[in-house]
């Protein structure tokens, strides 16, 4: 491959900003200066989609209405521990209204091929046993509960301590592994099972020497952390349109991964990629639940298959809590050695979750790579309990371990005599979290804290910090397409998809500067796997995937455009620029023309490029996955009643990075929405499981404790521009790096305030009061 | 459901479908809702002396100005209504029990949880929805404000966010954050777009002023 050598900026403006030389592709764009000195990257355009978002006329997946389509619903198991006797649809099949029934089965298309007997054992309350189609959502009801199914019931264990007991009932009686879908979810593959209990899992591998890192060691805390499962209760819940015609199959999802929803429908069903087409124009949340076809997706797809009409199949919200996915829950064992100056000799620590049936409870990526103690072991277990698959949720696995590695690390700075952002400085490698130590702890006025429990009043204040970490995640298979129309329109194409992150803005954004033009010139065509493959939005990977690869394509188009131009202006091509709406020779400013006129002279109808990520420059890259690191520094400032225990959250201090800031407003949003969510981690969210009976008690958005605008704090972002030149956008994602570290910003707060710790989440006023019980 | 349309049973069961909806609708639309005493007035008349039965009835439905009929069963709510039989999904049906507010719309220029009214209660009553908060091709206040300060990321709180911060304005000319949070109170928004809502909300307020 041609290479050819590029100056970009590197580092931290107002810190350590420089200029580094990278060889790239020789086919990459042009070094752009910091956004500074840019038009409309970096800029808060107006979110391209919002008009339709406040009018109500976007169409979601829960929207769309096709000619002729049916209404499919899922008969749920009721039992957590089953086997399916019989099932007879028989009057179900003859009810009016009803066009179609599918039982699910063990037969390969299924999905499931494993155990005895005609359908899969029941291992969950609330597992899909069969599905109908029928001419609205009521007669569909009503025909759901005209299926007879004779279950033999077998015990069952929902909780993650009683699991791990040698006496409890088994969820598998043979290893498991779980694939990786487009939205990650897998687990490490091959490791064993001794009853409900996996692993453990060793992350990347020991480092160094524990036993002589513990003996050197000053000081050492052993603390154990528990943290809770919560859904992640989109508004839009799950679900599709299936409409399978003869020759090709329109799926209409709610997905962060329209070409993953159509890569895993068309190898469930023995077809060909290009004969299934995936679309989502618009998405009501998904937070890393929504990557995969889902049992939903394949349920329509038989319906559909089977009646010949389209079917759509929604779940509602009891089915969203209940199947929808959720963040497992983890108790956290912490041994950590440190030297009296604070720095970090020896951690050990060991997790157990459990994901339900599903993998990837793991909690251990955040301690193993956000500190670098150099003698390190962890040992993560997945617990497997007859309850409802989990699923990845905004930085998986981190928001968890986060909890446990800053609480520690919080009560270490105590322990020592040490502030908690001293002790970071000394214990913390980033040069990002270090500048965003610095810019926090100003805006946030940290030098006002005080000693924990010094508040002599009933309600007592508390400051407290945590950092977050999560890597830089890029997806290589990420392509988008420009095209540009003699009429003057631009537009750029991907099936990426915007899942209220603003991924349609940012697109529009960078071919717009590319171009000289302005953002609302581009139409961003996106959420459709017609158009060129996209990465998925999950990981915080989407923005540094598709924004470089969009870039490039804007940059071909222009290339090509410039080649038509040159000669009319009697011009060089390569002297050519876009700016200001205009093409014009850098040589000669009286050789131009306005862009659009450019396109009204174009030869043919239209022209078009496209642009493929580039490995990140200078080969960052590992695989298809590369690998730097999107730091994040939170201040919590909180108010704990000690008569109620009622705890109130004044004021969030964020300050993040993300690379090259695109759209500061929408990365703004994003924090603002990670901290929300935090927030309700840390106090309120906590699915509870009826240890008797199997079920979710609180499968609705009364009782599942959400916080709304009462329980929104004041919340100021501090954006960090960073440039790592490793791309020709270096922007990257903010959704996961937002969520990390607020839950536990909040518990050293309330420490702070009370002079107790509270070491698992939720942290409800009845612990709250316990715990100031108890000290 | 032929029970719903007497007085009786609800004295002798204490809790009929209505009276449940009553109760269930405590968010922010549903607290305006009693207060307004909306469902005392006698919508039953709507029905007196008929028996209505599974088949549904045709009723007359005014929204956004314009009059519509369906075909509506005693058991439609006005939010399944307007999305299913209207087209109009501009109004989102998210938990389908007045705890979320998603599916706030105006009836009467009152702000209700249209999942927890029945199409049958409407009446002649006026049903405003997202759709029809913009007049004359102009939009509301609210709804450039929350263009402007990006108030909406999924966009699928918006339409209820909206309308709750919208009938805000419509009846308080000077909010203060605090009115702003308490009337969108019972409006959730799963990603967090709450600091930009109360932004745009105040903004707007001030436009108008």
């Amino acid at each position: 491959m041609e290479e050819k050598k590029l100056k970009l900026p590197y580092g931290i403006p107002g810190h350590n900003l420089t200029e580094i030389e990278r060889v790239v592709p020789a086919d990459e764009p042009p070094a752009w200066p910091i956004n500074d000195k840019l038009k409309v990257v970096g800029k808060s355009v107006r979110r391209t989609d919002a008009l339709a978002k406040v009018t109500g006329a976007a169409k979601y997946t829960a929207d769309i209405q096709l000619s002729g389509m049916l209404i499919g619903k899922f008969l749920r198991a009721p039992h957590p521990n089953a086997t399916i006797r019989s099932i007879d649809t028989s009057a179900a099949e003859r009810h009016p209204g009803v066009y179609g029934v599918h039982v699910i089965t063990h037969h390969k298309h299924d999905g499931d091929e494993s155990g005895p007997g005609e359908f899969p054992e029941i291992k969950y309350a609330g597992q899909p046993v069969a599905g109908v189609a029928a001419v609205d959502m009521p007669t569909a009801i009503e025909a759901v509960k005209l299926i007879k199914v004779i279950y033999d019931t077998k015990p069952f264990v929902v909780d993650l301590e009683e699991a791990q007991k040698p006496e409890s009932p088994l969820v598998y009686d043979a290893p498991v592994d779980q694939q990786e879908t487009d939205g990650g979810g897998g687990s490490e593959s091959g490791l064993g099972l001794n009853g409900n209990v996996r692993g453990p899992s060793r992350g990347g591998g020991p480092r160094g020497d524990l036993e002589k890192g513990f003996a050197g060691a000053d000081i050492i805390l052993e603390n154990t952390y528990r943290t809770q499962v919560h859904t992640h209760s989109s508004l839009e819940t799950h679900g599709c349109v299936v409409d399978w015609k003869p020759d090709n199959i329109t799926i209409y999802a709610s997905t962060q991964s329209t070409k993953g929803v159509r890569n895993e429908f068309a190898n469930h069903f023995n077809l060909n990629k290009s004969q299934v087409r995936v679309i989502c124009e618009f998405m009501g949340g998904g937070f890393g639940s929504k990557h995969s076809a889902g049992d939903f997706g394949l349920m329509a797809g038989h319906l559909s298959k089977k009646t010949g009409r389209p079917v759509k199949l929604m779940l509602d919200r009891q089915e969203e809590h209940i199947s929808g996915g959720n963040r497992p829950n983890s108790i956290q064992y912490y041994k950590l050695g440190a030297k009296k100056n604070g720095e970090l000799v020896a951690m050990y620590q060991r997790s157990h979750g459990t994901g339900g049936v599903s993998l990837g409870a793991g909690v251990g990526h955040i301690a193993e790579a956000m500190y670098t103690c150099p003698n390190f072991t962890t040992e993560q277990y997945d617990v497997l309990t007859h309850a409802s698959p989990g699923a990845a949720w905004r930085a998986p696995g981190n928001v968890q371990g986060a909890f446990g590695l800053e609480s520690l690390i919080d009560e270490l700075a105590e322990k020592l005599g040490m502030d908690p952002l001293k002790l970071r400085d000394k214990i913390d490698p980033s040069e990002i979290r270090k500048v965003e130590r610095k810019r926090g702890a100003e805006k946030f006025n940290w030098a006002r804290r005080k000693k924990a429990n010094s508040d002599t009043g009933t309600v007592k204040k508390g400051l407290g910090m945590a950092q977050g970490h999560w890597p830089r995640i890029v997806h290589i298979d990420s392509t988008a397409e420009v095209r540009a129309y003699r009429d003057g329109g631009v537009e750029v194409r991907s099936s990426v998809q915007d899942i209220g992150t603003g991924t349609k803005t940012i697109m529009a954004q960078v071919v717009a500067e590319e171009l000289g033009l302005q953002a609302e010139d581009i139409t961003v065509s996106i959420g459709d796997t017609a158009f060129p493959d996209g990465p998925s939005s999950g990981g915080s990977i989407a923005t540094g995937s598709i924004t470089p690869a969009a870039r490039s394509a804007a940059y071909q188009l222009k290339l090509k455009l410039f080649d038509q131009v040159a000669k009319n202006l009697g011009a060089d091509a390569s002297d050519l620029v876009a700016e200001n709406g205009q093409i014009v020779s850098k040589k000669d400013a009286a050789k131009k023309v306005p862009f659009k006129e450019a396109l009204r002279k174009m030869r043919y109808e239209q022209i078009s490029a496209s642009g493929s990520r580039a490995d990140d420059y200078e080969g960052f890259a590992y695989g298809t996955i590369a690998h730097g690191e999107l730091g994040s520094v939170q201040f919590a400032e909180v108010s704990v009643d000690t008569e109620t225990g009622f705890i109130q959250v004044d004021k969030i201090v964020a300050a993040h990075s993300c690379g090259r800031p695109l759209n500061p407003k929408q990365i703004e949003s994003q924090i603002n929405g990670g901290v929300i969510q935090g927030i309700a981690y840390a106090l309120y969210e906590d699915r509870i499981m009826d240890k008797a009976t199997g079920q979710q008690v609180n499968k609705n958005l009364h009782q599942y404790k959400l916080p709304m605008s009462f329980e929104t704090p004041e919340i100021e972002n501090i954006i960090v521009e960073e440039y790592p030149a490793r791309s020709n956008t270096d922007a990257y994602g903010i959704g996961e790096p937002a969520n990390i570290s607020t839950a536990v910003a909040v518990a050293n707060a309330v420490y702070n305030a009370i002079g107790v710790r509270i070491k698992e989440l939720p942290i409800t006023p009845a612990k709250v009061l316990a715990a100031l019980n108890k000290a | 459901m032929k029970e719903d349309n007497t007085n009786e049973s609800q004295k002798n069961t204490g809790i009929s479908r209505r009276g449940f909806l009553k109760g269930a609708g405590l968010t922010t639309a549903g607290t305006v809702m009693l207060q307004s005493g909306l469902l005392g007035k006698d919508k039953e008349t709507i029905a007196a002396g008929e028996e209505v039965g599974i088949e549904g009835v045709v009723i007359r439905l005014k929204v956004n100005g314009k009059m519509h009929s369906a075909l509506v069963e005693p058991r439609d709510t006005l939010a399944y209504t307007l999305r299913e039989k209207l087209g109009l999904t501009g109004t989102k049906v998210v938990c389908d029990r007045g705890s979320c507010s998603a599916c706030t719309v105006w009836v009467d220029n009152i702000p209700v949880n249209s999942c927890s009214t029945l199409a049958l209660e409407v009446g002649d009553s006026e049903v405003t929805t997202v759709e029809g908060l913009a007049k004359d091709g102009k939009l509301h206040p609210v709804q450039e404000a929350f263009i402007e300060h990006d108030a909406s990321m999924c966009g699928f709180c918006t339409p209820g966010m909206v309308m709750s911060a919208a009938h805000l304005l419509e009846t308080n000319k000077n909010p203060s954050l605090a009115d702003v949070k308490n009337a969108t109170r019972g409006n959730l928004c799963r990603c967090g777009t709450y600091p930009h809502v109360f932004k745009a909300t105040l903004e707007a307020a001030k436009k108008m002023s």
